[in-house]
């Protein structure tokens, strides 16, 4: 199961998780990620985890739910204070789909 | 009168109650040692000196109506930069956030207000709490006031090295793999991390949601007795904190260990672990058993893949928490994060990545499953455990930057505790070329008075009075 990342594996994450990275951090990256991985693989692989749970919760606390009302949290203003960009009281993003 | 940035909590309080000096007086002696200390160590991102005046006149004209209203009352306090503060800037130690102001204030910060706590600033740290050096900050480097040339640990760095230079009485951070207990002990001073969900996270910027807890930093496991309970508590904004009662922490405290049960996990003290901090520990053991305290010997195994289980849950989170970072609601672009928060991204996603999910995350989520059942199981046998906080002693600035997997090694002792979602204390035990050495005492879930015991019983007994010579 276990195998290296390659750099077009690299190059693929960071473009799943939307990071821009120069093609000399792109192989530094691979390289470390390579090596905590193998390690911390070559301690778990050796563990039996048959039958065994995955922790989702330490606590045990289960889901929550509040009662379904309305409450006074941000207003519109507050929510929008941080955006570089904004348009009547809305957050202005890039367009997602082109007009064709 | 012009030493009172030295005093604890505890003393502070009672100056305040008995009207020997102000909370005003209080704050301008704590504002002027940062003024004049903190160029040599940076402790701070941002002091808040206007804020904490208007905040200590409140608390003075309260104490002069004689409504105090907790321990906190006209106290000043430093906050870790990772905890949102309404209309004061708030950073992560980030430069994604450099010009960040929340709309809103966190639980924990709102809890302090509404005692008339005293904000004196905000405090440096690792990029969003991921480091152990608070070298990962994108503002500065913060030192150690014990040598200057080392790092004060991390990730509340900032947190730890104030209280280490009399810059703040007590002060406030946040633990996901050792950021409190870490710092603390290469600061030489005491660090709780209590059970995960007995503090509110509400407004702490979310680092690795099921590891994150808030934390206190402190002079004396005294002092965190009493911070402890003032800012604990069920909070219905996060799911996660627990309805439990809040214990009264200052009845734990008594001087002797008559009968407590302490568990001396082999693996605490095995290779990795400096012969210096080892020996330390071992003396510190020796006196927990002159005061009353019985060692028993334990095997926790699963110890050794801790860090393993460690580094595959946390960065798979925190690519699930920094994807928030979209630099459209507030922030900037994705670009502008620090390397180590783009190297835990890319750890995190590769890891939670279609293929391989189950070959990393569930298998690490499941050996994390038989850790907590080895503390659960060792807790029937035992009271509290005790090992190091660190395997090392303070190290250079520098030294361990570029080597990521080295840096994650300085969290082997502490991570555990996170892992199994238990609270642990540090504190100081001595100190090896002057450099200080912190003890960890462990305990099961909700038995932060036991480990409170300890700590304070320790320190009464075997008291550490030493100081870094600023």
């Amino acid at each position: 199961m276990r195998k290296k990342i390659s750099l077009e594996d690299a190059r693929y994450v960071a473009k799943l998780a939307n990071i821009p990275l120069t093609e000399s951090q792109l192989e530094k990256f691979t390289s470390q990620v390579s090596e905590v991985i193998e390690f911390n693989m070559s301690l778990l692989e050796k563990v039996n985890t048959e039958k065994i749970e995955p922790t989702a919760h330490v606590t045990g606390v289960s889901n929550k739910l509040r009662k379904d009302e309305t409450e006074q949290r941000l207003s519109s203003d507050e929510a929008l204070q941080n955006a570089k960009s904004k348009h009547n009281g809305f957050f202005k993003v890039k367009a997602i789909l082109e007009p064709s | 009168m012009n030493d009172l940035f030295k005093l604890t909590l505890k003393q502070a309080a009672e100056g305040l109650k008995t009207k020997e000096f102000s909370s005003k007086e209080l704050t301008t002696s704590v504002l002027d040692r940062i003024k004049k200390i903190d160029p040599k160590i940076g402790s701070f991102l941002l002091v808040t000196e206007s804020i904490a005046f208007k905040q200590a006149e409140k608390a003075d004209k309260l104490i002069s109506e004689n409504q105090i209203l907790s321990y906190l009352t006209g106290i000043p306090f430093a906050l870790k930069d990772i905890i949102v503060t309404k209309d004061i800037k708030t950073t992560a130690g980030s430069k994604i956030l450099s010009d960040f102001i929340p709309p809103y204030s966190a639980t924990v910060y709102e809890k302090l207000e509404g005692q008339s706590a005293v904000l004196v600033g905000k405090t440096n740290l690792d990029e969003f709490g991921m480091g152990a050096s608070t070298e990962n900050s994108a503002y500065q480097v913060t030192k150690n006031p014990w040598d200057l040339s080392c790092v004060p640990g991390g990730s509340s760095g900032g947190s730890a090295a104030a209280i280490a230079a009399d810059l703040a009485i007590y002060s406030i951070g946040a633990d996901t793999g050792g950021s409190v207990r870490q710092p603390s002990s290469l600061c030489g001073v005491v660090g709780l991390k209590p059970t995960y969900g007995r503090i509110s996270r509400y407004g702490l910027i979310a680092m690795a949601s099921s590891l994150d807890q808030i934390g206190v930093i402190t002079k004396n496991a005294e002092d965190a007795a009493l911070a402890l309970k003032e800012i604990s508590g069920y909070d219905s904004r996060d799911s996660n904190s627990v309805e439990k009662e809040v214990p009264d922490y200052e009845k734990f405290l008594k001087d002797d260990l008559k009968g407590l049960k302490i568990g001396v996990p082999k693996e605490f003290l095995s290779e990795g672990v400096d012969i210096k901090v080892k020996e330390t520990i071992k003396r510190a053991f020796t006196q927990l058993e002159k005061i009353g305290a019985k060692l028993i010997d334990l095997s926790l195994p699963r110890l050794k893949e801790a860090i393993a289980v460690y580094y595959l849950i946390m960065p798979s989170e925190v690519s699930a928490n920094m994807a928030r970072f979209d630099g459209i609601r507030f922030g900037k672009e994705r670009g502008e994060f620090g390397p180590e928060v783009k190297r835990r991204i890319m750890l995190g996603t590769y890891a939670l990545s279609s293929g391989y999910y189950d070959a990393y995350y569930l298998k690490a989520a499941k050996v994390r499953t038989l850790i907590r059942e080895e503390f659960k199981s060792a807790f029937e046998k035992v009271d509290v455990i005790a090992g190091p906080t660190s395997p090392v002693l303070p190290f250079k600035i520098g030294e361990r930057a570029d080597d990521p997997l080295q840096m994650y090694l300085a969290d082997i002792l502490t991570v555990p505790v996170n892992l199994a979602g238990v609270p642990a204390i540090s504190i100081p035990c001595g100190l090896v070329d002057g450099l200080p050495v912190g003890l960890q005492i462990i305990g099961d879930h909700w038995q932060e008075g036991k480990i409170l015991n300890t700590a304070f019983a320790y320190e009464k007994n075997y008291p550490f009075n030493d100081k870094p010579k600023l």
